[in-house]
């Protein structure tokens, strides 16, 4: 605790870093990998190889991954963008299979009875797929969420600021108290924006809560 | 000119041919029932009006209007884009035998939704005539409720006041008291009713053979994909022509009584 007294504005330094570095990687995970897994939904046989192949970059390990970034898109290897991008490759693989299974439980007669009342195709997706997928998008979310949160501290390695300085920091000087203190707060941070999001769903699709009627009570109108 | 013409048509499920030259004719305001045992084709020819199926040959034309088709100017018929198709079906309701209600509206946010998002209502207008046809089906008091909320037979009311919501000229009902319990049936029936009394055209899928007796104009027996029989509900159930139809209502009332 004395450790932390002493540090506090660096910590929250460096969580506000933390969430600049990972809200953009989730963001960008939940653009691209909404398209891919619709995409896998509509066209299965393109689908099939597509979330294999989305799902095998989460394989990669990520010191690697971290190098070859710069390498391919010439970001620099210390920069947030090279952090965000390689953030978003493992997001990316975490969602689309989740993205896709989310679509396809979308009950078909629902969609049906869209189409019959004079919905365009357009109009079904936004009317009908996208808010019935939510649910199952916003748990696939909340995986992403928290992983990032997590894969954030590794950046540490390559000397991009975050939570995980404060490990990598309290390694090398033989700190516990700053070691715990990252530990910590990384997890905290990662149940505060689940939490939000868990909250996001709540307010968002109130549906999922509403609960039969004991039998009996609903037949009278 | 008949509401509904349906002419010579065949429908195909790959190798299965499941219409086999079905022709059927409803005049405006009239009840047509549909009868028939299970896979003989009924719904399919249901669906088929408002095009959520295919046809493979023949025509089928609501109030006039050629259905999933257009002809060019050199008489060539050509498949209707979606948005032309949707606009085509939007002229016609459907109440399904479970429901399909949008689960994540709330009973006035089912009916609202076609109004406002296919012919582009004011909400507020939406609004009212939402809350006049909950009314109508008895389920105004329900209006917030969520579908999850509402007994099948409150949710199948509801879903008939969508499908009434963008005023259509026809309306057609794929055996809406089958998932039902029984003691929930009479409360639809009495909607569907009350609609045949207001001068709908209304074509219904249906094992009731009560509502078929009392309220339609024609009542029609289907089998293997044909047309077996049609005729007034009187002739049809005193005095059936075909065996296949005796046979079935025998069976049909036996196990009603």
């Amino acid at each position: 605790m004395t450790w932390l007294s002493l540090n506090w504005p660096h910590v929250i330094d460096l969580a506000r870093a933390h969430l600049l570095l990972s809200v953009p990687a989730i963001l960008l995970s939940v653009v691209i990998a909404v398209p891919v897994g619709r995409l896998a939904y509509r066209h299965p046989r393109v689908g099939g190889p597509l979330l294999g192949a989305a799902s095998l970059l989460y394989a990669i390990p990520a010191l690697p991954l971290l190098i070859v970034i710069p390498a391919l898109l010439g970001t620099p290897l210390r920069s947030a963008t090279t952090m965000i991008v390689a953030l978003t490759v493992y997001g990316v693989a975490l969602l689309v299979r989740t993205a896709a299974d989310a679509f396809t439980a979308v009950d078909d007669h629902t969609r049906g009875a869209a189409v019959a009342v004079g919905h365009s195709p357009l109009a079904v997706f936004w009317q009908v797929d996208l808010p019935l997928a939510f649910p199952v998008l916003l748990s696939g979310v909340r995986v992403v969420t928290v992983s990032t949160i997590g894969l954030v501290t590794i950046g540490a390695l390559i000397g991009v600021s975050s939570l995980g300085t404060l490990l990598t920091d309290g390694f090398q000087r033989s700190i516990p108290a700053e070691v715990t203190t990252g530990v910590i707060a990384t997890v905290l941070l990662a149940l505060l924006l689940d939490g939000l999001l868990l909250l996001t769903g709540r307010v968002a699709a109130p549906w999922t809560r509403a609960a039969r009627p004991a039998r009996g009570t609903a037949v009278t109108a | 000119m008949a509401m509904v013409e349906v002419h010579d048509v065949h429908k195909f499920y790959g190798d299965l041919h499941v219409l086999k030259g079905v022709s059927l004719h409803v005049e405006r305001g009239q009840v047509c029932t549909i009868l028939g045992p299970s896979g003989s084709g009924k719904s399919t020819l249901l669906r088929c009006v408002n095009v959520l199926e295919e046809i493979q040959s023949g025509s089928i034309t609501v109030d006039g209007t050629l259905m999933g088709y257009a002809k060019d100017d050199h008489g060539r018929l050509h498949e209707l884009r979606p948005r032309q198709l949707a606009a085509q079906r939007s002229r016609i309701g459907m109440v399904f035998q479970r429901f399909n209600l949008f689960p994540h509206m709330s009973a006035l946010g089912n009916v609202m939704a076609a109004p406002v998002r296919v012919a582009g209502r004011p909400k507020e207008e939406a609004k009212e005539q939402a809350m006049e046809l909950l009314e109508r089906v008895g389920l105004a008091d329900r209006a917030h409720h969520f579908p999850a909320q509402l007994s099948g037979g409150q949710q199948q009311r509801v879903a008939i006041a969508r499908a009434l919501a963008m005023e259509p000229d026809l309306m057609l009902f794929d055996e809406p008291t089958s998932a039902l319990d029984p003691e929930l049936v009479g409360e639809v029936l009495a909607v569907m009713q009350d609609l045949a009394a207001s001068g709908m055209t209304m074509m219904v899928v249906t094992h009731e053979m009560g509502f078929a007796r009392e309220v339609s104009d024609v009542a029609v027996f289907m089998d293997e994909g044909v047309i077996v029989e049609s005729g007034s509900p009187a002739e049809l159930f005193d005095n059936p022509q075909q065996d296949r139809t005796r046979e079935f209502l025998q069976k049909v009332l036996s196990h009603t009584e």
